[in-house]
């Protein structure tokens, strides 16, 4: 195993980078990132529009995260990679094309998760913040959402380490991230798949394991200073 | 762009095909779910067993296999688990669909970290006064845990699962990476045999959008029929 690590330490980590395309670890965190902060504003359009009173902005909202929700990410990645050169007659290449999936695809994400921010809310909130005169997106904007992103930061963190695992299908298109990089280096030394993949494994358990900690850290700091969400388990001593 | 043709969905060779991609995924789903629950409930079991060991173990289990996305494992469950198996093990497994055996593995141990979670956390809502209470009538842990606990913490616990059923759904589909023949993998073939991919990936799409509505109709008709009791 450290033989493999150190013959193809920079190849996992780089991938061709410089003679070539950056690829491996650095690409598939540079696809979690800016993935995560492009489908944020949609995310958050989508969570409000979900919310809004009008039926007219809540339905097509509704009936797009219904059928992001329903569908694999494989799917949308493959519709991404088939049908956008069809359609706008340009070869887009594999990096866009699994950027513009995973965007579309956490946008549906993000927008429950802002939703339920919002729904978790005590509704009086928003009454009092209305009856103090602000307009309702001026009360949504001071009042609701601040406290309701201070909330749903848990879920946003895990959502992030759900983009970050998304990004493996990237391989499936041919894109050079980690996990087409090990299959590379695993057909490369042929003989140690286990091993291959187990330090792929590895790779992504470091990763995603540290950041569900992050999470959980986030969670108690809310919970201790009182802004949690939530309610304390009734549990007789 | 080409016109949709849905004669070509309806009958003829690329129906055929598309038509048995779809039982094969129902298929891993039906298996893979069969795997899932049983190991899901041991696992909860596990990290909520008053021994250190066993809680370790379970709590080691699921952080290891939600962190590693599902891909990676199919991967490792492909080309790596066969060839540590013992030779006689390795040429039978060989013999049968060897893909599809790795994908329902994967497919199970990746949603059994999943459903072991939501098992937990329907266990741990049943307030500690049942287990308490039932320990005191003179039952034993696992008596208590069987007649007591996991009774009230089934409503809690089916709606999630199912929705974590939808999730295995949907991971189907990743089983194309290690070339086992289900829905997704025949939609790729009957794309580049046909070069119509409007009319495979629309069939594709429907047909995971309708298993996944209809999942989704049973959790809320369950909801619905047996509501969750507030203590």
């Amino acid at each position: 195993m450290l033989e493999l690590i150190q013959q193809y330490w920079l190849y996992f980590l780089v991938g061709q980078y410089p003679k070539g395309p950056l690829g491996g670890l650095a690409l598939t965190l540079i696809l979690a990132v800016m993935g995560l902060i492009l489908s944020m504003p949609l995310g958050l359009a989508f969570g409000l529009m979900r919310v809004s009173p009008y039926r007219w902005l809540r339905l097509p909202v509704t009936a797009f995260v219904y059928v992001v929700r329903g569908m694999p990410l494989l799917m949308v990645v493959f519709w991404a990679y088939f049908f956008l050169p069809s359609v706008t007659g340009v070869k887009t290449d594999q990096f866009w094309t699994m950027l513009i999936a995973l965007v579309v695809f956490d946008a549906a994400y993000l927008a429950e998760i802002v939703r339920a921010g919002i729904n978790g809310l005590p509704r009086g909130q928003m009454e009092c913040a209305r009856s103090l005169g602000l307009s309702y997106m001026k009360a949504m904007r001071t009042v609701i959402l601040p406290q309701a992103l201070r909330n749903s930061l848990p879920s946003l963190v895990n959502q992030f380490i759900s983009t970050i695992k998304e990004t493996s299908l990237g391989y499936i298109i041919g894109l050079a991230e980690v996990t087409f990089i090990a299959t590379q280096i695993n057909s490369l030394v042929f003989t140690k798949p286990a091993e291959v993949f187990g330090i792929l494994g590895l790779t992504y358990f470091v990763l995603c394991f540290g950041l569900s900690r992050v999470a959980q850290w986030i969670e108690k700091r809310l919970e201790r200073k009182g802004l949690g969400n939530r309610i304390a388990p009734k549990v007789a001593a | 762009m080409t016109t949709f043709d849905p004669q070509m969905l309806i009958s003829g060779q690329y129906h055929d095909m598309l038509v048995a991609g779809l039982k094969m995924s129902l298929q891993y789903l039906f298996y893979g779910f069969w795997i899932a629950l049983p190991l899901g409930l041991v696992i909860a079991l596990c990290r909520l067993s008053p021994y250190k060991p066993l809680r370790a173990f379970g709590t080691g289990y699921v952080e290891v296999v939600r962190s590693i996305p599902l891909l990676a494992q199919m991967l490792f469950w492909y080309f790596g688990v066969p060839e540590m198996l013992p030779q006689g093990v390795k040429e039978a497994l060989y013999e049968g669909p060897v893909e599809s055996i790795c994908a329902v593995v994967a497919l199970g141990v990746y949603t059994a970290a999943y459903m072991a979670e939501d098992i937990r956390s329907g266990i741990r809502a049943v307030p500690s006064v049942q287990m308490e209470a039932a320990r005191s009538l003179g039952l034993s842990y696992m008596r208590a845990m069987r007649l007591v606990i996991l009774p009230q913490a089934f409503r809690l616990t089916v709606p999630p699962l199912i929705s974590q059923t939808l999730n295995l759904w949907k991971g189907t589909s990743i089983a194309t990476v290690i070339g086992a023949a289900e829905m997704m993998y025949q939609a790729g073939q009957v794309e580049s045999q046909s070069f119509r991919s409007f009319e495979a990936f629309a069939f594709v799409s429907v047909a995971y959008l309708g298993v996944s509505l209809i999942i989704t109709g049973i959790a809320n008709w369950f909801q619905h029929r047996w509501p969750v009791r507030t203590m």
